[in-house]
């Protein structure tokens, strides 16, 4: 049985019922990278928000069924504790929430009975381990942080609240060398065979730290093409055109 | 649907059976004037501040401005209400049902652990009220108003509503005719009062009205932090609290004043609070405006003395059938003087919440310095909000910087934290917290934990 299903997956933007969504399909299994990959504007994000059931879209038709659980009904907080996760492409700040007590919140919602003391230290091994400065983790969430520091602050959280399905939008985005090679590396020790994890992202430089096991090219609104890391490399050379004609002549 | 849980929580709605050696007739006159500066065994001084203070409310109409007191009938309300208890200074001597009005509002407990002193006003009179023996000896005195008039005479002339005259409006005129009740505070020279002293008023009776008088006088070098709170239980009738607080901080004196102002949404909250600061002393108000059903109250400072400064925080909640009508006012006659001031409301559940501030920076005040935030959430769209900030500035030397901004509270935020874990309650709950923290903080930590707890009932009860 797949972790992640998402059956001919249909949504639109709620204030203008456009179509944002046309038929998306994707299994992802125990233990597997995949990357959705796909030039800018292509909707590639709003798949990962629609996954973690933002209210700004609706479900017109299809499913998503994370390891049994049918999510269609399910809230954003509910998804969550069933162990969908996403990364943001710009995270939110919350003023006057400092980022350590937040995820001592979040992760009681989502069943972790440990002590705070204990919560605590894993939080701060784990900034050590992202080269996530340390003082940030007592400042109010996300605030002030730099793009960088945002993107490690996502990481920090992906991996202490463990998920079983994570999407991670954009990770690189923004990133210098060295920030790409922490979060990839903290991407690869966290990959078990107890998670699934989607790659979306514009460039392949992602990919050359994180090895996906599948590829998919996203345009306009659904997956065109499905591949081995090969099409990564081939998209890089090509870049999308090739996919946006097809589905034009489609 | 919302509830009312903010300010009506179980922990301030009882009322306690209570034995009155006198109850005055409703309304207010001048033979009711005479009567309560009689039965306090007042001077002829005092008697006569009264009874021009009541000539002076006879003659001034409601502020134009503000909070609507259409339903406010000043012939219903009883304003001197008088307990059956003598003033003590051991909780154990104060009648059964009193003191454990106060066991229930945590008084003694906090007193114990970390006060200075403490004061508890039941209606009309202070039924209590200690102070360290040390703090004694070095001669910061703490007493109820009424004893202060009779053993503090030359200080209490000099100060009582010199702040604040009677003419100030129509509420100050009516508090200086009936004022009954409130601390008087003097911190000596040089001397620093390291744990804060207390003050907490409790109204028990329906359709009554308080009327608290607090002076504070902290001479030259000296520091103190004060903090009221107050509660009342919830009648179908209105009450009425018409407070004042004067503070004249002299020479290098410091003062911190920190009000948590919980009143039952039955009560007009129309209060008056202003300082006086010298040449280089520092006044903060950290106010929390939580219950009542409409309040008026714009803390003033008056920054006289050169390098004088002023520090206004607060925290202003309007819930379901509330109008918060506040602000503050800082007024700069020195030069190099400071200020700051940050303003925070959250309007819920149809709740209006009104920022009026001033800030006059005057000719003589050159190189002053002052920064303005007010900041006003709205947590649904049946809430309002307005922000009213006068500047005038009149010279060309100082730096002000403002800031006013009003919003809701953002989807994509509470997404994010859903996203987390969150229900969408906690997640607004978790904002709102974080909107106040920077001025909660500044609360004694007990305050501080119950603000948390109160916005999280409320904000948390009332999303479906």
């Amino acid at each position: 049985m797949s972790l992640l299903r998402v059956e001919n997956l249909h949504a639109v933007l709620k204030e203008s019922m456009e179509e944002i969504l046309k038929g998306v399909n994707v299994k992802v299994n125990s233990g597997e990278i995949h990357a959705i990959m796909g030039p800018n504007g292509s909707g590639k994000s709003t798949f990962a928000h629609v996954l973690m059931g933002n209210p700004k879209f609706k479900v017109t038709s299809g499913s998503i069924t994370l390891d049994g659980v049918d999510l269609g009904d399910l809230s954003t907080d509910e998804r969550a504790k069933q162990g969908m996760f996403m990364t943001f492409q710009h995270p939110q700040e919350i003023p006057g929430i400092r980022l350590r007590s937040f995820l001592i919140a979040a992760s009681g919602e989502l069943g972790n009975m440990e002590s705070p003391i204990m919560k605590s230290r894993k939080i701060d091994r784990l900034s050590i381990d992202n080269s996530f400065d340390k003082d940030l983790v007592d400042r109010y969430l996300n605030v002030g942080f730099s793009g960088g520091e945002k993107k490690k602050s996502e990481i920090v959280q992906m991996q202490f609240l463990k998920p079983k399905l994570v999407v991670l939008d954009e990770i690189d985005s923004g990133l210098d060398v060295d920030a790409l090679k922490v979060i990839s590396k903290s991407i690869n020790s966290f990959r078990s065979e107890r998670n699934g994890i989607i790659l979306i992202t514009h460039y392949e430089r992602l990919l050359e730290y994180v090895v996906p096991d599948y590829v998919h090219v996203y345009v306009d609104g659904s997956v065109v093409a499905s591949g081995g890391p090969d099409l990564a490399r081939e998209i890089q050379q090509s870049g999308y055109e090739r996919y946006a004609v097809s589905l034009r002549e489609v | 649907m919302s509830r009312e849980a903010f300010v009506d929580s179980s922990r301030f709605e009882f009322t306690s059976r209570t034995d009155y050696s006198y109850v005055s007739e409703k309304g207010f006159t001048e033979s009711l004037v005479r009567e309560i500066s009689g039965r306090k065994d007042e001077p002829g001084w005092m008697l006569q501040l009264r009874l021009n203070s009541f000539r002076a409310f006879s003659r001034i109409h409601d502020p134009s401005f503000g909070v609507d007191t259409g339903l406010l009938d000043l012939g219903e309300i009883v304003a001197y209400l008088k307990p059956n208890a003598s003033r003590e200074r051991a909780w154990e001597d104060l009648p059964v049902e009193i003191r454990e009005t106060f066991e229930k509002l945590g008084i003694p407990e906090a007193e114990r652990n970390s006060l200075s002193g403490a004061g508890a006003q039941y209606d009309s009179e202070v039924v209590y009220q200690n102070i360290k023996r040390e703090l004694e000896e070095l001669g910061v005195v703490f007493l109820d108003m009424e004893s202060a008039v009779k053993e503090y005479p030359e200080l209490v002339k000099k100060y009582f509503m010199k702040a604040v005259p009677a003419t100030d409006h129509k509420y100050s005129a009516l508090h200086g005719a009936v004022w009954s009740g409130g601390s008087f505070v003097y911190v000596p020279k040089n001397i620093k009062v390291k744990q804060p002293l207390q003050a907490y008023f409790r109204m028990n009776a329906a359709s009554s009205g308080q009327f608290e008088h607090t002076l504070i006088v902290a001479d030259e070098g000296s520091e103190l932090q004060f903090i009221e709170g107050c509660s009342a239980p919830r009648f179908n009738e209105l009450n009425l609290h018409v407070g004042m607080v004067e503070i004249f901080v002299l020479k290098g004196a410091r003062v911190r004043y920190s009000t948590i102002q919980n009143w039952s949404k039955n009560t007009y909250n129309l209060n008056t609070k202003r300082a006086i600061v010298e040449e280089d002393g520092t006044m903060e108000w950290i106010s929390g405006s939580l219950g009542s059903m409409k309040t008026m109250l714009y803390p003033t400072t008056v920054l006289k003395g050169r390098r004088a400064r002023a520090e206004h925080l607060g925290i202003t909640y309007a819930g379901p059938g509330q109008h918060m009508d506040t602000g503050s006012k800082v007024i700069h006659l020195a030069p190099e003087t400071s200020s700051i001031v940050d303003a925070r409301s959250i309007s819920t559940g149809g709740g209006w919440a009104f920022y009026r501030g001033l800030l006059d920076i005057s000719e003589r005040a050159v190189n002053s310095k002052s920064a303005v935030q007010c900041t006003a959430m709205m947590i649904d769209n049946d809430s309002r909000s307005d922000t009213l900030p006068i500047i005038s500035v009149d010279n060309s030397s100082s730096n002000i910087g403002h800031e006013a901004r009003i919003g809701r509270i953002s989807e994509e935020q509470i997404f994010y934290l859903m996203s987390r874990g969150l229900s969408e309650s906690e997640a607004k709950a978790m904002i709102v917290r974080g909107f106040v923290e920077p001025v909660a903080k500044q609360f004694p930590v007990e305050y501080a934990v119950e603000l948390n707890r109160l916005i999280n009932l409320e904000i948390e009860g009332s999303i479906g």
